[in-house]
């Protein structure tokens, strides 16, 4: 992590979260993630050989519920705060990559 | 040249909950788009996703009948994507603490063999929602399948043909069926194929290539799954023949969408890496801790698996390998007769009764074997009437028809309906003399050995079976016809 963030790994991430940034943005990004990033190798210093990994903060498991259908929304209050919909669906641009994970 | 194909599947089976993974919503295939969501599937800030506990046990009875080794502490992490369908821009799914790993899974090939698949892994997760965009300039969201269960199954790359791939697709939606843990309902959408494949050449010089890794996107039928496998196999060589760059190395791995309607695959991204997804754990849940005795109780819930029980159909009850499979092709089916069998029923007879009357008339009544209103028991003892020989195997369908809106014993129903075989030997042979007797010529015919012989003996079988009103039974009539004709 002591490597130098790059403005090209920036410009990455910017595009994996969909994310139009100018170069101005680009540039000042760069500089406080890359301090965020010194910060965690602050941390890092801590020697931690003996400590087990943590998955949660919270020290708690198992928090189920039982399989029951509860209400929904109607369709009114699920689209009421969509910028834009069309009958009963949001409305996106058309989306061409019809891949999904 | 030698030429092998190499392939691993990625699986996704919709578990059969009522409501969703992470909220209350109903998991619903033909309600109205964007009916069954809340806050939490729709993904509005502030809300808390709490775990359906069915879907995790499912999961873990699933992962159980795969032979996994099951992890007793499992998290969820965030894998970050944004996608229109998928409203929090993450999909809640495992990363690398999953709850099951490394097992198998045996699958049956077409020369009798079994083939042993490794699993890599099955985790839990949520569906996203779906796009459609037919015809339109915009895409319509309908989230109702957002949150749904799925569970994530990974083979290794066991594979070696298209047909090896559609076997352990279909065997996977048998097993998951025989579970109870997911309706597998091809037509509803319920399992989805990513297979991953490549080839490995090795030319006349024996330099080896590896074609580059290509994963194939949402197939969601068989048929499709092994065609897009074979188009592949065919693609990966072509493009190899005509340039040797074609390789995992100087390519990297791709993904391709399947087009049912040309019948091809089409190039659809470079493959994103694992760190692409920026996965990170999900702080919203807590973990899961398996101890003893919830595993045992799941451990319960299992049954005895589809292939094992054709395997002792095939040995304990000596069907052959076709017949074993139509009657364990679901668990219904394969419990009823196997109750019959254990009722006390011939297996064989209690085979043919099933599969030639019960089935076809549970798919008349788009139902079930055991929801015809026969009870194992009955099917026990009609399959043991044909088997003393007390009942013909065209009556026995005839019994069998008759049980469908009568409660009586099938003896009681014979009896009733006439259809009772006469095998007392002492009673047939009075009557077998009396058909002599009254027809010495075609009797001659018989005993001469002519041309005429089986003609008479023909005759003489038919005078038989007329005087018992069609109720002889023909192979020990038969047998005494032939033993006097003789002497
Ligand atoms: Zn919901």
């Amino acid at each position: 992590m002591s490597e130098k963030l790059t403005e090209d790994q920036i410009r990455h991430v910017a595009k994996l979260a969909r994310l139009n940034c100018t170069d101005q943005e680009i540039a000042t990004f760069t500089t406080q993630l890359a301090a965020i990033l010194d910060y965690f190798d602050q941390l890092r210093e801590l020697d931690t050989t003996d400590v087990e990994p943590l998955a949660h903060c919270l020290p708690i498991h198992n928090i189920f519920r039982p399989d029951q259908i509860l209400p929904s929304l109607s369709n009114e209050q699920a689209l009421a705060n969509a910028p834009r919909r069309d009958g009963e669906f949001f409305s996106v641009p058309k989306i061409l990559d019809d891949s999904n994970a | 040249m030698d030429v092998k194909l190499i392939a691993g599947l990625e699986i996704h089976v919709q578990l059969a909950t009522k409501s969703k993974l992470f909220c209350g919503c109903k998991v619903g295939f033909e309600d109205p788009p964007n009916s069954n969501v809340c806050p939490v599937c729709l993904g509005l800030p502030g809300v808390l996703p709490l775990m359906n506990k069915k879907a995790y046990e499912y999961a873990v009875r699933t992962a159980l009948a795969l032979n996994c080794q099951m992890a007793r502490f499992t998290k969820w992490d965030r894998k970050s994507y944004y996608y229109p369908d998928l409203p929090k821009n993450y999909q809640i799914s495992q990363y690398d603490l999953p709850l099951s790993h490394d097992g198998y899974m045996e699958i049956p090939l077409e020369d009798g063999t079994t083939k042993k698949v490794r699993i890599i892994r099955a985790h839990l997760e949520e569906d996203a929602g779906k796009n459609l965009h037919e015809g339109l300039d915009h895409s319509r969201i309908d989230l109702n399948r957002t949150g749904t269960p799925l569970l994530e199954i990974v083979t290794e790359p066991d594979l070696n043909s298209p047909v090896e791939c559609r076997i352990l697709a279909q065997e996977l939606q048998k097993l998951v069926q025989f579970l109870g843990v997911s309706e597998a309902n091809m037509q509803k959408g319920h399992m989805r194929f990513e297979p991953n494949i490549n080839l490995q050449i090795i030319d006349d010089d024996g330099r080896e290539y590896r074609t580059p890794i290509c994963e194939v996107k949402n197939l969601n039928s068989f048929r499709a799954l092994e065609r897009a496998v074979a188009y592949e196999e065919w693609r990966q060589l072509e493009e190899w023949k005509h340039d040797h760059d074609f390789t995992l190395e100087k390519m990297g791995k791709q993904n391709r969408g399947w087009n049912d309607a040309r019948n091809e695959t089409i190039f659809q991204r470079e493959k994103e890496e694992a760190h692409d997804y920026r996965y990170f754990p999900e702080p919203d849940l807590v973990p899961v801790e398996l101890d003893d005795d919830w595993l045992e109780k799941i451990k319960a819930a299992l049954c005895e698996l589809p292939l094992a029980m054709k395997q002792r159909f095939i040995q304990d009850y000596e069907l052959n390998d076709y017949d074993a499979g139509v009657l364990t092709a679901d668990r219904a089916t394969a419990e009823f007769f196997d109750g019959a069998v254990k009722a006390g029923g011939s297996a064989k007879r209690a085979a043919n009764l099933v599969t030639q009357f019960g089935l076809k008339t549970a798919h008349e009544r788009n139902c079930r074997v055991n929801e015809l209103g026969v009870t194992v028991e009955q099917v026990a003892q009609l399959a043991q009437l044909v088997e003393e020989g007390a009942v013909s195997s065209s009556a026995a369908i005839t019994i069998f028809e008759k049980m469908l809106t009568d409660e009586s014993d099938p003896k009681a129903i014979a009896e009733k309906h006439n259809l009772i075989q006469q095998s007392d030997a002492g009673a047939l042979e009075a009557i077998v003399d009396e058909v002599i007797a009254a027809n010495l010529q075609a009797a001659e015919e018989v005993k001469s050995g002519g041309k005429k012989a089986k003609k008479a003996r023909g005759f003489l079988m038919g005078q038989v079976m007329q005087k018992t009103k069609g109720q002889a039974n023909p192979k020990i009539a038969g047998e005494l016809l032939d033993g006097k004709l003789k002497e």
